[in-house]
C-alpha cells in the first residue's frame, strides 16, 4: 500500500486512459504526458499500461507501507526520500514506511511516480484513469492505494536515464490541420503559427493560450473533439483540450496536436511561451 | 436514404466522417447504422458520434489513409442493408415542483404563459436521442417545442444538482452528475442517467426517444428511493 499523506496541489492515478466508451461520453482521460509516464513505467520493467500517480506541481507527500521499488519522472520538484534527495529517472528500492516528498520547482509541471507492478486500483472499463463519477479513488489525505508485493527474484540491474531537454524546454508543438483550419483566412492563419502564451486557465481539461485570434468563423454543430484538438471560441481564444476533455464540442477546431506536442503543453505552466508547428498528414 | 459524405483526417490516426451540417433524425439514423456496420473492424479503437459526424479513432496512426477512407466509402455505399438495433422509448418521470424547477416561474413570467403550461409543453411530445457527449450519460435531445426555447442564464450556476432537468436554447436534457451549468432548471429526475454499476452504464443509446412523465414530489422520493435501492425499472416501449 502507499498512503497518501498529502495530496498536494491535484494529483490522480493515470494510465494510458479508457477507449471505447465515448459513445457514453466517457472521456478519455490517462497520463497527459505521455513520453514521461512511459519512461517511468520502462524503467521498472512494467507494462506501458500499468497505473501511476501523476502530481501536478509536485506537492504531494506519500508513505510506502510496504517494500517496493519506485521511479520520477516528468517535471523535477526536488524529489527527496526520508528527506533525502533523489535523483530523477532513476529507479530506487524503497522500505516499508519511507516518506516521499518534493521541494522545489527546477523544471516542469507534473511528476509521474511509478511503483514496480503500478498502482493496483480498481479498473473501471478498462482503466484505472480517475475521472470524477467514473472511478472512486480519489487521492486525497489518508487514501490508501494497493500495490504489488515487491518482486526480488527479478534482474536488479535497473538502468537509468537522461529525460531529453528539449522536451522541457522546447516551445514548438508540432501539429495537423484541424477541420474547420480550412475555414480561417490567410492572415488568421499566419497569426495561429507565430508565439502565444499561457494563461492561468490550464489543467487536465484544457490549456486556455493568453493572446487572442481575430475570429470570424461561426460555430460548429457540435462535433467529435480529442485531447490535442485547438479550438477556438468566439472571443478569439485558443483552448487546446487535454487529456480529461469531453467528447464533443460546439466550437471550431483549427488544428491537432501531435502525441508528443500534448506530452510536451502538460510540462508548461502559465506563461509559458508555445509555438504551433504544422506538419504534412504523412 | 444516402447522402454526400466528407471524409477527413483528425490528427494521426483517427477519420472524421461528416454528414450534411443539418439536425435531423434522417442523418442521425444514418450515422449509427453506419458506426454499427464498422463496429466489426479490429484496428477501431473507439468512435464517437455527434450530430452530423462520426469519428473513427484507430489503434494506430494512419499510413494508408487512401485504403482506409475507401473501405470505409465501399461499407458505406454497398450497405443497402440496414443494422437495426432495438430502439426505444423510455419513459422518465420528472417532478415540475418548484422546489426542483428552481426557475419555472422566472420562465412562466417571461412566457407569459403558467407554469402548467410549460409543465404540458414540455411532456406532451417525446424526444430524439441524438447522441451523448458533455458528461457521461448527458443525453443531447431534439424536439423541444418552439414556445418553450429559452436563452441559457447569462451566468451559469455553480451548482446543478444531479438529474435537474434544464432547457437551453433549443436543447431540452437531464444533468448526469452535479455540474456547474448554464441551463434554465425546470424540474427533476430522480434517475440516475450514468450509473456506473448498472450492467448498461446508460440506459439510452442513440436513436432512442424520451418521453417526460410528470410525477408529484411523493412520487419523486418513492422512485428516488426504488432506484437507490436497485429496485426501480424504467418503462420502456420498442419503437
Amino acid at each position: 500500500m502507499i498512503e497518501v499523506l498529502h495530496p498536494g496541489i491535484y494529483c490522480s492515478i493515470q494510465d494510458q486512459g479508457r477507449f471505447g466508451y465515448a459513445k457514453m461520453g466517457v472521456p478519455q482521460a490517462g497520463y497527459a504526458d505521455s513520453y514521461a509516464a512511459k519512461m517511468a513505467n520502462a524503467l521498472l520493467k512494467n507494462h506501458e499500461k500499468d497505473a501511476l500517480i501523476e502530481i501536478t506541481f509536485g506537492q504531494g507527500k506519500f508513505k510506502f507501507k510496504s517494500d517496493t521499488y519506485i521511479c520520477l519522472t516528468g517535471g523535477d520538484f526536488s524529489p527527496k526520500l526520508n528527506g533525502k534527495l533523489i535523483k530523477m529517472q532513476s529507479v530506487y528500492p524503497i522500505k516499508k514506511d519511507s516518506v516521499l516528498s518534493f521541494g522545489k520547482r527546477v523544471y516542469g509541471a507534473r511528476v509521474y511516480l511509478s511503483v514496480q507492478g503500478g498502482i493496483q486500483t480498481e479498473k473501471v472499463y478498462g482503466s484505472r484513469s480517475y475521472f470524477e463519477g467514473i472511478t472512486q479513488q480519489k487521492l486525497v489525505k489518508g487514501a490508501m492505494l494497493p500495490i504489488l508485493p515487491i518482486q526480488k527474484d527479478t534482474d536488479n540491474s535497473f538502468s537509468r536515464v537522461r529525460a531529453s531537454e528539449k522536451h522541457f524546454t522546447t516551445i514548438y508543438l508540432p501539429c495537423l490541420k484541424g477541420p474547420e483550419f480550412s475555414k480561417l483566412n490567410n492572415e488568421q492563419q499566419r497569426k495561429l503559427l507565430t508565439p502565444f502564451s499561457i494563461s492561468d486557465h490550464n489543467n487536465r481539461v484544457g490549456y486556455r493560450l493568453k493572446e487572442s485570434l481575430e475570429n470570424n468563423i461561426s460555430s460548429i454543430l457540435t462535433s467529435p473533439v480529442l485531447p490535442g484538438t485547438v479550438q477556438l471560441t468566439p472571443s478569439g481564444k485558443c483552448i487546446i483540450l487535454m487529456q480529461d476533455c469531453q467528447v464533443t464540442g460546439g466550437y471550431p477546431r483549427i488544428l491537432q496536436l501531435s502525441e508528443i506536442a500534448i506530452a510536451r503543453i502538460s510540462q508548461k505552466i502559465t506563461g509559458d511561451k508555445i509555438q504551433f508547428i504544422l506538419e504534412d498528414h504523412s | 436514404m444516402k447522402f454526400q459524405l466528407t471524409y477527413k483526417l483528425f490528427g494521426r490516426s483517427a477519420i472524421l466522417i461528416e454528414w450534411p451540417a443539418n439536425i435531423s433524425q434522417e442523418i442521425i439514423q444514418d450515422i449509427i447504422s453506419f458506426e454499427r456496420k464498422i463496429k466489426e473492424i479490429d484496428s477501431i479503437l473507439d468512435t464517437i458520434i455527434a450530430y452530423n459526424s462520426l469519428l473513427i479513432r484507430y489503434q494506430n496512426p494512419i499510413t494508408t489513409n487512401e485504403i482506409i477512407i475507401s473501405q470505409l466509402k465501399k461499407i458505406y455505399e454497398a450497405s443497402s442493408y440496414l443494422i437495426k438495433q432495438d430502439q426505444f422509448l423510455w419513459h422518465i418521470p420528472v417532478c415540475y415542483d418548484v422546489s426542483f424547477g428552481i426557475d419555472l416561474e422566472e420562465i412562466a413570467n417571461k412566457k407569459k404563459c403558467s407554469v402548467a403550461d410549460i409543465i404540458r409543453l414540455h411532456t406532451e411530445t417525446d424526444y430524439l436521442v441524438y447522441f451523448i457527449g458533455f458528461q457521461p450519460g448527458f443525453l443531447y435531445l431534439g424536439g423541444l417545442h418552439q414556445n418553450l426555447h429559452i436563452p441559457r442564464k447569462s451566468n451559469p450556476r455553480v451548482r446543478v444538482d444531479m438529474g435537474s432537468v434544464g432547457i437551453g436554447g433549443s436543447q431540452t436534457g437531464v444533468y448526469p452528475q452535479d455540474s456547474s451549468g448554464g441551463w434554465n432548471i425546470i424540474g427533476k429526475s430522480p434517475l440516475n442517467f450514468f450509473d456506473i454499476n448498472a450492467s448498461e452504464s446508460c440506459f439510452a443509446k442513440p436513436g432512442d426517444r424520451i418521453q417526460f412523465i410528470a410525477v408529484d414530489i411523493h412520487s419523486f422520493y418513492q422512485i428516488e428511493r426504488e432506484v437507490i435501492n436497485q429496485e426501480f425499472i424504467i418503462k420502456k416501449r420498442l419503437l
